[in-house]
């Protein structure tokens, strides 16, 4: 596509890209970090990560201004419109996986003891699989590819499943052992955050389908969580008299 | 996207050259060129300011005619109340100046006397009656208008007059006829003096006379020699002849010798006259005129001495008695007599009117009311006037709608091509043609193909539009280009046809420029005089012209008409014209002002 | 019905443009200067009491279509125009219709501002006296009050009708020549970048006006100002090089339009 006549229009857009870029950027290394923190409970890295949100925030309030002054200044049409709302509202999309990354790592420094390995291998996978997401739409928005960014809508199902999964295992175990309802229910909060911003992921990778073409997503968006409304039993024979 | 690059930097980043001598160099050029302007507007002021200067200056003087006032007796056995007409009223006015000058008796100055008068007297004469047949059998005063060369006399265009009047007394031998004056003191001595000039310069004339023959006679001695010579060497019939010139050239040169002589005398002889003091002398024709008034007479000089003057009494006195000092009048006419029309003793008879107080200066009505004439004083402008006028008003009602008309065509209906092209430049080309050739057409094709009246306005104006046709033409289309387009796309987009745009908007704005060259062209028009002298408007028309198809004349052709003609008294009322002519053009333009003014606010 | 089940009937994006009937139909339209062809095959439809607008960067050819709509090409000796327009089943080019009627029902506002070097009343009322519109003077009166009156400009000149048309103001005179041309009662106004001359707030009157007076006209207005054209039409054809290159509702135009050509243009990538 040929450049703007003005060359600070041109200018305007393209620190709107590279602020959104380092943007995404952080959140994914957030999102990382807070995994790793979680897994490995590293003290020192959670608290690093809760520290390293600010930036992040900053960096919405930044683009937030920036939109708003290209609108005002150059009242952007079809495409240049479109991708000045797209960066405000992914730009709140990335905030919010911050945010929700900063949460994760805060319950990192209060999970400090042993806890069921498995379901800690469990939500390493769940929490590489959405740290994959995240990477897959923001590589999907840098390329501009839509088609990429509707794969990582529809394979939010898969997180949503093993949300599921993970759910009952953290609701099996805290059935078993009273003794890990508290871990265990720090580890059911990490696992929604990592569920929300699996969500978050997809909402840019709408935000991304629109951009490009102009047209909102026909499907309906796939909603494989199910955790709502799952309920289990206590079994029979367990129970705190039991040994 | 620029670069900046080192090496044109040093061409641009100079600065403009502000050196004192710079500007002063600039600030001399400007006001040498505001002084070339300034120049050439007070050239151009001062020729027109001293042109029209001349013609005022020449052209006033025919403002004013004077008239003398005359007792005129209505005699019942010469005017017939039935027939007012047949009066013979001239013999009526010239009885009355021979009764006023009862002295007058030889024909010839009668017939002098009876010249004081206008020809066109007895016009007035008969006017004055039928204005009011009961004067008849009674004696009244009438105003009659003085002929042109008295006219021309009394404002001293013909002679310079000088008087005074001398502190000594002066005694008269007799009353009339002959009569002597004998002043006391040397009172003519500047008259004696003045003749002694002339004489002076008569015996200078004399010598170089008698020095020119004498040349001729030493050439013809040469001759003289030379043939001797020849005849010396000649033989027989051809010395016979030779001999027979030379005698010839002998006596020649003899009389020759002898008119030599008399020429000699006769300077001689005017000089010792001239150097010569006191004496009498003659006053001739060709001196200023002298005469004496006194005792209530007049007295012509014809011979002047120191303290004498002998002469002729034109005007009979009254007593012999001896006039007191102050109490008499040395009149001197600085123009010979032998230079002027009206001679002394005519002068001598206005004077005696003037002094009756019968002679006044009035306004030259006749210039506004009646035709041209023979006679100067009788010759008016308004036959050229209405001439002009109806010539005009022919013109602009043929020109003003034709030119319009193909104007607007040209310019809004008619088609790009080739044709369009030709008409075009043969309208402007039609622009440049020299007047007489339209003259030359009107003669060709109004006068001889169509039998049209010779020299009638209806013809003048005829020739007149076609030559004022292409000024109009290029007027109006250039008005009309001059319409913003604007106009006439806010017309046709609410629907007006093409003739409506055009006569609702586009000719309205239009008019201040049609109309200024319209003017312009009427100006252009009213000037003209070579095409209608093609088509006879030179003719001599004495009567004011009452319709298109009466003989007239225009004012320009009329100008010219007395420019040649040979009378003193035109001269001045040339000037009067084309003072008029000029009046009326600057009021044509004034209208064109004022036309283009009131239409610019209106529309 | 509930405010949900309200929404829910709601279509989400089905434009009303659309919708309306065809009020002049142009087909394959070239014109030809001389030699030099300046439209190629443009074939247009504009709707009844919609507002089209036609953009496109200069000397593309909108000017030139907007004045073939009336006939105003045929002031220009070497203009050819081709192809079919009509209005309302009429074809205009037809040789035996007359221009004026046309011009009529068909009228024209320019780029500068141009009133009659008249009175403000003699304005408005030309065009009523040449068709015979008025027959006595209380119906010219109320002509001339009623143009003004929806050209927004009666409570200013109401009092000096009489004064020169041209003493008015840049914005106010072109209110007037809206009236002037609204007093013929025309089906079409066509409208020739109108407001390129005026200042903003004249601007925006005019553009207000346009709103108001698109449900008794049917106006097409060209622009240079994309911005006015996405506030004013509804429906938006953009020319290029004398060609037709997009045509469709305003907000698709403005906000995803099909041609890469289109985009490039209302995002200030070529001018």
């Amino acid at each position: 596509m040929q450049e703007h006549i003005v060359t600070s229009f041109e200018e305007a857009l393209d620190n709107i890209n590279e602020s959104l870029a380092r943007m995404g950027g952080l959140a994914e290394k957030q999102l990382a970090d807070s995994i790793e923190a979680i897994t490995r409970r590293d003290h020192a890295l959670a608290e690093k990560t809760v520290a390293s949100d600010k930036q992040i925030d900053a960096l919405e309030v930044d683009i937030e201004a920036q939109a708003l002054r290209l609108i005002a200044l150059r009242q952007p049409m079809a495409i240049d419109l479109r991708e000045t709302i797209s960066a405000i509202k992914i730009s709140a999309d990335l905030e919010r996986i911050g945010d929700l990354g900063k949460n994760v790592a805060k319950r990192a420094m209060v999970v400090d003891q042993a806890s069921p390995g498995r379901a800690m291998q469990g939500l390493e996978r769940m929490g590489r699989q959405v740290l994959n997401q995240l990477k897959e739409v923001l590589d999907a928005y840098a390329q501009r590819d839509h088609e990429r960014a509707m794969v990582v809508w529809r394979r939010d199902e898969e997180i949503d499943e093993m949300y599921n999964s993970l759910f009952r295992e953290l609701l099996t175990y805290m059935m078993e052992d009273p003794r890990t309802i508290s871990l265990c229910t720090h580890l059911l909060f990490v696992a929604k955050n990592l569920e929300r911003i699996g969500d978050h992921s997809t909402n840019i990778a709408e935000t991304v389908q629109f951009l490009v073409t102009g047209n909102p997503i026909e499907e309906s968006r796939p909603k494989g969580d199910t955790t709502s409304v799952t309920s289990m039993e206590f079994p029979p024979d367990a129970g705190p008299q039991a040994k | 996207m620029t670069d900046a690059t080192s090496n044109s930097g040093s061409v641009m980043d100079r600065k403009p050259d502000l050196s004192a001598k710079r500007v002063s160099r600039r600030y001399a050029a400007e006001a040498r060129f505001q002084a070339y302007g300034l120049g050439a507007i007070f050239i151009a002021v001062a020729v027109l300011v001293w042109l029209l200067g001349t013609i005022v200056f020449q052209g006033l003087p025919a403002f004013t005619q004077y008239k003398a006032t005359v007792d005129v007796t209505f005699d019942a056995d010469e005017v017939d109340p039935e027939n007012l007409a047949a009066a013979n009223y001239q013999a009526l006015a010239r009885r009355a100046l021979y009764d006023r000058f009862p002295n007058v008796t030889a024909r010839r100055d009668k017939r002098e006397l009876s010249s004081v008068l206008s020809g066109g007297a007895d016009i007035t004469l008969k006017e004055f009656v039928e204005a009011d047949p009961s004067v008849i059998g009674t004696t009244r005063k009438v105003q009659v208008s003085v002929s042109d060369s008295m006219d021309t006399f009394l404002k001293g265009q013909m002679t310079d007059i000088e008087e005074r009047r001398p502190d000594t007394e002066l005694v008269p031998s007799a009353i009339e006829g002959e009569v002597s004056l004998l002043a006391s003191g040397n009172v003519f001595a500047d008259i004696l003096a003045g003749v002694k000039v002339e004489l002076e310069a008569q015996a200078e004339d004399v010598l170089s006379s008698a020095r020119r023959e004498r040349r001729g006679i030493g050439i013809l001695e040469n001759d003289l020699e030379a043939l001797q010579a020849r005849a010396n060497e000649a033989v027989g019939e051809e010395r016979e002849g030779l001999l027979a010139r030379v005698a010839d050239l002998e006596s020649d040169i003899n009389a020759r010798i002898r008119k030599l002589s008399g020429l000699d005398e006769r300077a001689a002889f005017l000089y010792n006259t001239a150097r010569s003091s006191g004496g009498s002398l003659d006053l001739t024709e060709a001196m200023p005129s002298v005469l004496i008034e006194v005792n209530g007479g007049v007295v012509k000089a014809k011979k002047v001495a120191n303290d004498q003057i002998e002469g002729t009494a034109f005007i009979p006195l009254q007593s012999s008695a001896a006039a007191a000092s102050g109490d008499w009048t040395v009149v001197t006419y600085v123009t010979p007599e032998r230079g002027r029309q009206v001679k002394d003793q005519t002068a001598t008879w206005l004077r005696e009117l003037q002094k009756d107080g019968a002679i006044e200066s009035t306004f030259a009505d006749v210039l506004f009311t009646k035709g041209d004439s023979r006679a100067p004083e009788q010759a008016g402008l308004w036959g050229a006037v209405v001439g002009s006028f109806l010539t005009l008003i022919i013109t602009l009602m043929l020109s003003f709608p034709i030119g319009v008309l193909a104007a607007i065509y040209l310019e809004e209906f008619a088609p790009q091509n080739r044709i369009t092209d030709l008409i075009e430049v043969n309208i402007n080309n039609l622009a440049a043609v020299p007047s007489i050739v339209f003259g030359l057409l009107g003669l060709a094709m109004f006068l001889n193909f169509f039998g049209l009246p010779r020299s009638a306005p209806l013809v003048g104006g005829m020739v007149l539009a076609l030559m004022t046709l292409p000024t109009i033409i290029i007027a109006t289309r250039a008005a009309l280009k001059a319409v913003p387009p604007s106009i006439r796309e806010a017309a046709l987009g609410i629907g007006a046809s093409k003739v409506q745009v055009i006569t609702h908007h586009v000719l309205p704005l239009a008019m201040p420029g049609i109309l200024t060259g319209t003017i312009i062209g009427m100006a252009q028009a009213l000037g003209e005089t070579a095409p209608l002298l093609m088509i006879g408007m030179v003719a001599f028309i004495v009567d004011v012209p009452t319709g298109f198809t009466d003989p007239a004349t225009v004012l320009p052709v009329q100008i010219y008409i007395w420019a040649d003609s040979p009378e003193r008294a035109f001269v001045a009322k040339t000037s009067a014209a084309i003072m008029v002519l000029l009046t009326f053009l600057i009021m044509m333009n004034a209208l064109a002002v004022l036309l283009r003014r009131r239409f610019e606010r209106r529309w | 019905m509930s405010v949900a089940e309200n929404i829910a009937e709601t279509p989400a994006s089905e434009p009303a443009a659309t919708n309306m009937p065809v009020k002049m139909e142009t087909r394959d339209v070239n014109v030809f200067y001389g030699e030099k062809q300046a439209l190629f095959d443009v074939s247009l439809d504009v709707r009844k009491n919609q507002v089209t607008s036609l953009i496109g960067p200069s000397g593309c050819g909108k000017s030139t279509y907007l004045r073939c709509l009336n006939r105003m090409n045929d002031v220009v000796d070497i203009a050819r125009v081709t192809g079919s327009i009509k209005l309302d089943e009429d074809d205009i080019y037809d040789p035996k219709v007359d221009v004026v009627e046309i011009r009529a029902r068909i009228g024209m506002v320019f780029q500068k501002p141009n009133p009659f070097p008249k009175s403000i009343y003699d304005n408005i009322a030309y065009g009523p006296r040449i068709h015979g519109i008025a027959s006595t003077k209380n119906e010219m009166d109320e002509i001339v009050e009623v143009s003004l009156k929806r050209a927004g400009l009666w409570e200013e000149v109401k009092d000096r009708l009489a004064e020169p048309g041209t003493g008015l103001s840049g914005g106010q005179q072109q209110r007037l020549c809206i009236a002037r041309a609204i007093a013929v009662s025309p089906e079409v106004i066509l409208m020739d970048e109108p407001c390129s001359a005026l200042d903003p707030i004249a601007t925006a009157r005019i553009e207000e006006l346009i709103d108001e007076i698109k449900d008794k006209y049917s106006i097409v207005i060209v622009t240079h100002s994309m911005q006015q054209a996405a506030r004013v039409s509804q429906r938006t054809a953009f020319f290029h090089l004398g060609i037709l290159v997009e045509e469709g509702d305003t907000e698709q135009i403005f906000t995803n339009p099909r041609d890469e050509r289109t985009q490039d243009y209302i995002t200030g990538r070529f001018g």
